[in-house]
């Protein structure tokens, strides 16, 4: 018997706030001459920050949790931590995008909407609390995205990545629906409070043997989500084919959905079995971590040399899944904002040398930028060894974290393994840091840089807090930490 | 108020004033005078940091405590006894004179260059300072950056080739340190350096912990076989970089043998210490003769420091040695504190050596030896200043060069006659290719015509060779003050080590 009650709408404001605020943009948006599109632009920001408001003003006390719609949608601790990183990631998307799809004739609606739909599927996805809301969110998010990257029809290499990344991703989605039923089949519910109880009575029953292979097409799902190797491949694809201004939000926000069904799936429904998925998680990480690195040296390409070391990080964060604890959640959790927030700058840089006719994206295009621009070599510097995982950037205790609570679960030789890739991992930042301050530039004209302040200044923050985060990341490690007390 | 804080104020005094150096941007003399003033201004605040110590109370003075990250239960934590003190000082000298004497030499980005020297010393300071394992390595690590960019950017013609090899190489000992770092702090409970001492670990587990920590600290030193960054970057390294590098940059690691290693796996570091001794004679005897036949005058420098930097090495694991063997702990007294003077006057001697290359450099734009010859014609007093340096090089009493490997030396004979032997070879060995290089540099016929041209020190130089003089000579001929000031932390980790083998 399905009941509805109306607190239930109040619990999940933010959601529906978004949708509200996504339609009425849809129209404005309608309406509106090309040369006014600004207002859609700014429409949206406020759309994301009055969202983003509502949701810190629902955020529940430490270990509360809220369900509504027969527990369909969940409200805690980490859901709120990662819908205000998804909103807040979403903004610095559109402030970054504007002037890049200005110069490429992309700056239409459709750009902010699907943005908008996207950010609402994330939102719904973190929050799910069945396996229904888990794929309603998830295919809201991926059908975006997939339209996002096609935007510029005329160009055949973001179609072609379009097309593989959908081709991929619909094929993702099918064996997570497809786990999903084995694990309906096996449980008899789509709950996953209810799946985590029955999963416990299970796992020494004769039903065993369907739910690990349930469970292994979940984890194939997340890991095509993530793009954890051997999943991989629709990730360098998508970072070099895909305008930048789509690749800086496929990059980043997503993870951190993808972060959210992970933490979902795994622990909150099939935490019973965190014997056998602990064990392919980390037979993914350590693939991750060799993929992503040793092809990412090879690159020329930038943002294909990003997307390898995406790879790479994934399989970094994965690590913290390993010990099943809250403590490796919070690490994985504070790895996955950690990576987010560097991925956004090395993006944003990108997005901002690049002109008409000029993408930027090539390793050699960043020769001598710092002759050209100090201050925002200095940016993408600071993004650089951040990712590398040198202190006292951010990116280091990241990892710190995420070593910590693999030592923690006694693993030590996994320790070594992501220390070793790191260490491989250096090479490939360092050259991008070489070639901007060592290198002479291919031209000594000043830099034409966009004139739109917002950008600048956003990025500009955004580097600094790298910076920032790396002396006083003690709040945010504990706000991580505080999501998973129970 | 101040004086409580005096630590913290030497850290983020460089730091903050490099972060202004960067904003004089293309103004260059700007830029020098305000480095000057941050530097001259940080040497100052270390002077009450030196007489300010109290030799008889010793242990760690001028405690800051913080906390810093409540979950992982990090703490800003910072302390100094007298070994840290004597680096520190040795820091701030060396980065003002680094700064006086790269006025001229730099003239592309000297903003940038400045603020990276600044941000180093700051750093450099912070890794002496530390006594939270976790702060220590944020900036041990962290000091790799600035050194990263000062070779990259200014360096010579092979500089991005040796400034990746330089990074990785150090990155990737103290990633395995890090390991070790957390593992302690899985198992104690918190980052104190204090903490970790008296973590109460298995052989098993302190053999683990102790290559680990030898590794990241023996590619600092650089120990061989892990040597062979130092010389691509000290021969590409600018001037002022190789001065850092090696007056300062070098004794981190030994440094860190002291404060990591002999405190926290003491039972493995003398079941080891064998080992240790045995790459540090390698060290002295091989790397000298390597040092022989060079024909570039930084190379042989940077060799020359792997050498003196063997002493410190011998020094700090003879004392185990005698711990272990001898129950001798005025002889492991003796050879820790031969090490630790060695580390300051290694800091003086190679300082000094590095700069009198750079000066010739400025001039000739070269560096190898045969290019020049007869220089005491033209530069009579530059020559009398690099004969000073050389003479300390190779250990001449009345130098700083003598009193750290004398008493390393005496220090090996109270353990074994072998080991002291083979270590007083350096007296040899060290002569040689010094004085063979003085030969071929500074005396001799003027054969070139571009040396017969060559212009004697100016003023900037003269101060920059003047106190590197004053301070090769002030610790060779009274060496007391300086052993006084370290006697307490040596005696401190003497104790330890006894307690540890009872």
């Amino acid at each position: 018997m399905i009941e509805f009650h109306a607190y239930d709408l109040a619990t999940m404001l933010p959601e529906l706030f978004l949708l509200g605020a996504t339609c009425v943009i849809l129209l404005v948006d309608l309406f509106i001459k090309p040369s006014q599109r600004d207002a859609t632009h700014w429409l949206t920001i406020a759309a994301l920050a009055i969202t983003g408001v509502l949701v810190w003003n629902r955020a529940l006390p430490d270990g509360a949790s809220l369900s509504a719609f027969n527990d369909m949608f969940v409200l805690d601790g980490m859901a709120t931590i990662l819908k205000l990183f998804i909103l807040l990631v979403t903004l610095a998307v559109c402030l970054y995008g504007r002037a890049y799809l200005r110069d490429r004739k992309l700056f239409v609606g459709e750009f902010y909407l699907l943005l908008l739909f996207a950010c609402l599927g994330m939102m719904l996805l973190v929050s799910a609390g069945n396996l229904i809301t888990v794929y309603l969110g998830l295919e809201l998010l991926t059908l975006s995205q997939y339209a996002l990257v096609a935007l510029n029809r005329d160009s055949s290499s973001a179609s072609e990545a379009a097309m593989k990344y959908f081709v991929l991703g619909a094929l993702a989605s099918g064996l997570l629906l497809y786990g999903m039923s084995m694990i309906y089949g096996a449980t008899g519910t789509l709950d996953l409070a209810k799946i985590h109880v029955v999963v416990g009575d299970m796992v020494h029953s004769e039903h065993r043997t369907l739910l690990a292979f349930g469970l292994v097409f979940l984890i194939t799902g997340i890991a095509f989500k993530f793009g954890a190797a051997p999943f991989h491949m629709w990730i360098p694809d998508v970072y070099e084919g895909a305008p930048t201004a789509m690749v800086v939000f496929v990059g980043s926000a997503p993870k951190l959905a993808a972060f959210g069904m992970a933490y979902r799936l795994l622990e909150t429904a099939m935490g019973g079995m965190h014997g056998d998925w602990t064990l392919m998680l980390s037979a993914l990480a350590v693939l991750s971590l060799a993929i992503g690195n040793v092809f990412a040296i090879a690159q020329t390409n930038l943002k294909r040399m990003l997307g390898y070391s995406t790879i790479s990080h994934i399989g970094f964060l994965l690590l913290g899944f390993v010990n099943a604890t809250p403590a490796g959640y919070a690490a994985a959790l504070f790895y996955t904002i950690s990576y987010v927030l560097m991925a956004i700058v090395a993006f944003g840089v990108i997005l901002l040398l690049a002109r008409a006719g000029f993408e930027a994206e090539q390793i050699d295009d960043f020769k001598g930028l710092n002759q050209r621009n100090p201050w925002y070599a200095g940016v993408m510097a600071i993004a650089m060894f951040s990712l590398a995982g040198v202190p006292p950037l951010f990116g280091f205790f990241a990892k710190l974290m995420v070593l910590k609570a693999v030592i923690d679960a006694g693993q030590m030789w996994l320790a070594i393994v992501a220390i070793v890739f790191a260490i491989i991992g250096l090479y490939y930042y360092l050259r991008v840091v070489k070639v901007m301050y060592f290198d002479e530039p291919a031209d000594d004209a000043p830099l034409a840089l966009p004139q739109d302040l917002a950008f600048r200044w956003a990025l500009s923050v955004n580097g600094l807090a790298l910076l920032g985060l790396g002396i006083a990341w003690g709040p945010l490690l504990d706000w991580c930490t505080r999501a998973f007390a129970a | 108020m101040l004086s409580s804080h005096l630590l913290s104020l030497l850290i983020w005094l460089p730091i903050l004033g490099a972060i202004a150096v960067l904003f004089c941007g293309r103004n260059a003399n700007a830029a020098r005078w305000l480095a000057l003033a941050v530097a001259l201004v940080a040497f100052l605040v270390s002077i009450p940091l030196w007489t300010g110590y109290n030799i008889q109370g010793g242990g760690m003075q001028f405690i800051e405590n913080v906390p810093w990250i409540a979950v992982l239960k990090a703490n800003y934590a910072l302390g100094a006894d007298g070994i840290s003190v004597a680096l520190i000082v040795l820091t701030t000298i060396t980065t003002a004179l680094v700064v006086i004497g790269s006025w001229g030499p730099i003239e592309e980005r000297v903003a940038q260059y400045m603020a990276a020297m600044l941000a180093l010393e700051g750093l450099l300071i912070g890794v002496f300072a530390a006594t939270d394992a976790l702060l220590f390595y944020v900036f041990f690590e962290g000091m790799l950056i600035p050194m990263f960019i000062i070779i990259g950017v200014w360096g010579g013609p092979r500089r991005v080739y040796a400034t990746l090899k330089f990074f990785i190489y150090t990155f990737l000992g103290s990633i395995f340190m890090l390991v070790g770092l957390i593992y302690l702090r899985v198992k104690v409970g918190d980052f104190a350096l204090a903490s970790f001492a008296h973590a109460g670990l298995g052989m098993r587990e302190q053999t683990w912990l102790f290559f680990a920590f030898l590794l990241g600290f023996a590619i600092k030193v650089p120990m061989w076989p892990v040597h062979t960054w130092l010389p691509d970057a000290h021969v590409e390294a600018p001037t002022g970089g190789s001065v850092v590098l090696a007056a300062i940059m070098l004794k981190v690691g030994g440094y860190g043998f002291i404060r990591f290693s002999l405190p926290i796996t003491p039972d493995a570091s003398q079941e080891y210490a064998w080992l240790v001794i045995a790459l540090s004679l390698i060290a002295i005897i091989y790397i000298g003769y390597v040092a022989l036949v060079q024909e570039d005058m930084k190379k042989l420098i940077a060799y020359s420091s792997i050498a003196h930097m063997g002493f410190v090495t011998l020094g700090v694991f003879i004392a185990l040695a005698l711990v272990r063997d001898a129950h001798n702990p005025m002889g492991a007294r003796l050879g820790i504190q031969g090490a630790m003077v060695q580390m300051i006057s290694h800091g003086f001697v190679s300082g000094a050596m590095f700069s009198c290359i750079g000066v010739m450099y400025d001039r000739l734009h070269t560096r190898m030896i045969r290019d020049y010859g007869g220089l005491v014609n033209v530069m009579p007093w530059f020559a009398t200043f690099f004969v000073l340096f050389a003479m300390a090089n190779c250990g001449l009493p009345g130098t700083s060069g003598f009193v750290g490997e004398f008493m390393v030396i005496l220090a090996a004979f109270q353990d074994n006659f072998w080991i002291a032997l083979l270590a007083a070879f350096t007296l040899i060995i060290g002569a040689a290719y010094t004085l063979w290089l003085v030969k071929r540099v500074i005396f001799g016929k003027v054969e070139s015509q571009k040396v017969a041209k060559m212009q004697d020190l100016n003023v900037r130089e003269w101060i920059v060779l003047g106190t590197f003089a004053a301070g090769v000579l002030l610790i060779g001929i009274y060496p007391k003050p300086l052993v006084d000031l370290m006697d307490g932390a040596v005696r401190d980790i003497v104790q330890n080590l006894m307690l540890a083998k009872a």
